[in-house]
């Protein structure tokens, strides 16, 4: 894949966001960096706990402060480091340049406020314009998101749309100021096999016609093989391989990339959303062991994982991967187990 | 929504027939003798019986009551056994006290109460947040009366800034302090319940969706957590309305307020059954049409309940 470097959006350096908490501090990130080309789809995946969610608040400092802290790193936007930025530039950057759905549409909106408003406000928030300009906006974003009866749809409150219907009214508020990047946190997790494909498909066509780039967290590699362009693999709070699509399912260098993708043939459709095909726990995140973070369940571990945290390194062009191993499988000299 | 309204409206008068019964019931085991009340000691037999023929008071308890339902049911609370005045001259001269104190009361209430409640949940175990729930423990503890005195003897009596007691010519200065005490454990309850409804609402994922949309801190805690946090404070509010609406018995009588409140102790202390009743008839319809208008904005803030409560059946 021929990627040019000003066709970057995002670019994020080894971020890391703890948090204080009364039982030490949890190194939810701790070494995460990946780019995001204009126009791309990446999928972020990872068991839970991870630090995937985590990840994404960051990128909108949206973590809580206190106890959550971004310790260190860099999130550059088209160059701009977001962490820089005040409040009031935050404010501004934030539901504009870039935009963020959540897993559970039932909560993430607000049930005392009609879905219209709720839209609206977006509109208001970054555009000057009066309410009957943002309402006639929200209406064609509804319509353009697939939602029917849209004069009646406009006053109607949470509660009173399907799962579905909600997450479409999610997005369109999520596009209404056309942003460069659309986040989506475990979008169809609480949805219907069904309305999942439907909810993805439209997400994908709205980033094909505005010509927008998708971070996708998902555990669901099915979802990763069809849309996404490029994957990070997270694995306790780093990112641990990353690199185009093919590469992450068909050539991994990471033990752990490994075991997910092997569980594919492993597991049924059903069990694939609770992504845990790797015998073991993933360690503390208040106690990192010494070492591989990976250690204590890889496969393929020797003498020299124990007192070395491989770092994150570019194996071959864009193909990023934090194992000292790594080498030997890209070469064959070390060879994938079934 | 107007069958719920008529509905509730119907419920009231199965609460009025309770609550005259038992008072009724109450001020007839009283082994008192109203028409002795009324004359005086030195009365003649004759003149006490009379007395009780005309009052209709020699009648038997289920007479007695039927006849003052029916007086009740035409706008009639009866005639006091002490002033010879009909009970609804008496409550229509002293409501208009009770009404504005409790306004006074209310405002305090909603303005001290629902900002030191966002203000200690916003900043939540700073300074401000520790000193709101100091005084609001403090506040809840103290006996209204002793607040009352309290007040009346540092700001009255030793600073001589207020006056101390009475309604004087109306203005602002007497309603000061009897207003705070009448608030006093009323702002402390909203204080509380307004910080542990907006923490509640702050948590709420709606607000990580509002802060990722650009909102203002403002804006967030001002819309998307405010109306949400409301909701049970005005059930809380609305409550307190109807219940000093109705008059501060303790609040009216340490500060010689001439309002319904002292009316009706002084009534109590009298063995003036017919104000007692009176009275506390136009207390619980007061009450219970609080409660009304409550639910009715209630159902404003929350549209789930709205489309609940539009449901047929009774
Ligand atoms: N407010 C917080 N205080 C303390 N720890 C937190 C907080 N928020 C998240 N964490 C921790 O950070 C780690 C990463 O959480 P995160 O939600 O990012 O995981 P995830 O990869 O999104 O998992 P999932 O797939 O379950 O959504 C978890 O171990 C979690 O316990
Ligand atoms: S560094 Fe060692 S322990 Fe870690 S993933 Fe590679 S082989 Fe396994
Ligand atoms: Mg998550």
């Amino acid at each position: 894949m021929d990627l040019q470097q000003n066709n970057k959006i995002l670019e994020v350096k080894n971020l890391k966001t703890y948090f204080f908490t009364d039982g030490g501090v949890v190194k939810a990130v701790d070494g995460v960096s990946f780019d995001l080309n204009v126009m791309e789809t990446l999928g972020i995946v990872g068991e839970t706990g991870s630090g995937k969610s985590v990840t994404a608040l960051s990128i909108l400092r949206l973590i809580k402060q206190p106890p959550g802290k971004i310790v260190e790193g860099e999130i550059l936007f088209k160059g701009r480091n977001i962490l820089d930025m005040n409040i009031k530039e935050l404010q501004d950057f934030r539901g504009n340049r870039i935009s963020m759905i959540f897993q559970d549409p039932m909560t993430s909106l607000n049930p005392v406020f009609t879905i219209g408003n709720q839209i609206m406000e977006a509109i208001i928030a970054h555009r000057n314009v009066d309410k009957k300009t943002a309402k006639q906006e929200s209406l064609k974003l509804l319509e353009m998101v697939g939602i029917p009866d849209l004069k009646r749809r406009f006053n109607s409150y949470p509660h009173e749309f399907s799962g579905g219907m909600r997450q479409r009214a999610m997005i369109a508020m999520a596009i209404a100021n056309s942003p460069n990047i659309l986040i989506a946190d475990e979008p169809t997790t609480a949805l219907d096999v069904t309305i999942q494909a439907q909810i993805l498909e439209l997400m994908h066509e709205l980033k094909e016609k505005t010509k927008s780039s998708i971070i996708i967290i998902t555990h669901d590699l099915g979802v990763v093989a069809k849309y996404a362009d490029r994957v990070m693999v997270m694995y306790a709070g780093k990112t641990v391989e990353f690199s185009d699509v093919d590469t992450i399912f068909y050539k991994p260098c990471h033990p752990y990339t490994l075991g997910l993708m092997k569980s594919i043939t492993r597991l049924d459709e059903a069990k694939r959303e609770h992504l845990k095909p790797i015998e073991g726990n993933p360690p503390s995140l208040i106690d990192l062991p010494r070492g591989c973070i990976f250690r204590v369940r890889c496969k393929y571990a020797i003498d020299k994982c124990k007192n070395i945290l491989p770092p994150l390194l570019e194996i071959e062009k864009g193909h990023f991967t934090s194992c000292i191993r790594a080498e030997e499988f890209l070469s064959g000299s070390l060879k994938r187990k079934k | 929504m107007l069958y719920f309204i008529l509905r509730r409206i119907l419920q009231i008068i199965p609460v009025i027939i309770g609550v005259t019964l038992i008072l009724f019931i109450l001020m007839y085991v009283i082994p008192e003798d109203p028409a002795q009340l009324i004359l005086q000691k030195g009365a003649t037999p004759e003149a006490l019986a009379n007395l009780r023929a005309k009052m209709g008071i020699d009648r038997p308890l289920h007479v007695q009551y039927w006849r003052y339902m029916r007086g009740l049911f035409s706008g009639d609370l009866g005639t006091s056994y002490r002033y010879g005045r009909s009970v609804n001259s008496i409550l229509a001269q002293h409501y208009p006290y009770s009404i504005r104190l409790a306004f006074a009361a209310i405002i305090l209430e909603i303005i001290i109460g629902l900002f030191a409640g966002i203000v200690s949940a916003v900043k939540k175990y700073s300074f401000w947040d520790s000193l709101v729930t100091i005084s609001t423990t403090i506040v809840v503890c103290v006996p209204v009366y002793w607040l009352g005195m309290i007040l009346q003897v540092t700001f009255g009596l030793k600073l001589g800034w207020l006056p101390m007691s009475g309604y004087g010519d109306g203005s602002i200065k007497y309603y000061i302090l009897p207003a705070i005490t009448l608030a006093s454990v009323s702002i402390a309850y909203v204080a509380r319940m307004m910080r542990s409804t907006m923490l509640e609402a702050l948590s709420n994922d709606y607000i990580v969706t509002a802060y990722a949309k650009g909102l203002s801190q403002f804006k967030v805690v001002g819309k998307h957590a405010m109306k949400n946090a409301l909701i049970p404070v005005v059930t809380l509010v609305g409550l307190d309305l109807g219940a000093l609406m109705g008059g501060a018995i303790l609040t009216e009588t340490v500060f010689n307020w001439p309002g319904v409140g002292r009316t009706l102790y002084l009534a109590v202390l009298q063995r003036d059954a017919p104000v007692v009743i009176g009275g506390t008839i136009i207390l619980v319809s007061i009450f219970v049409i609080m409660n009304l208008i409550v639910d009715i904005i209630y159902a404003w803030l929350d549209p789930r309940i709205r489309y609940e409560k539009r449901e047929p059946g009774l």
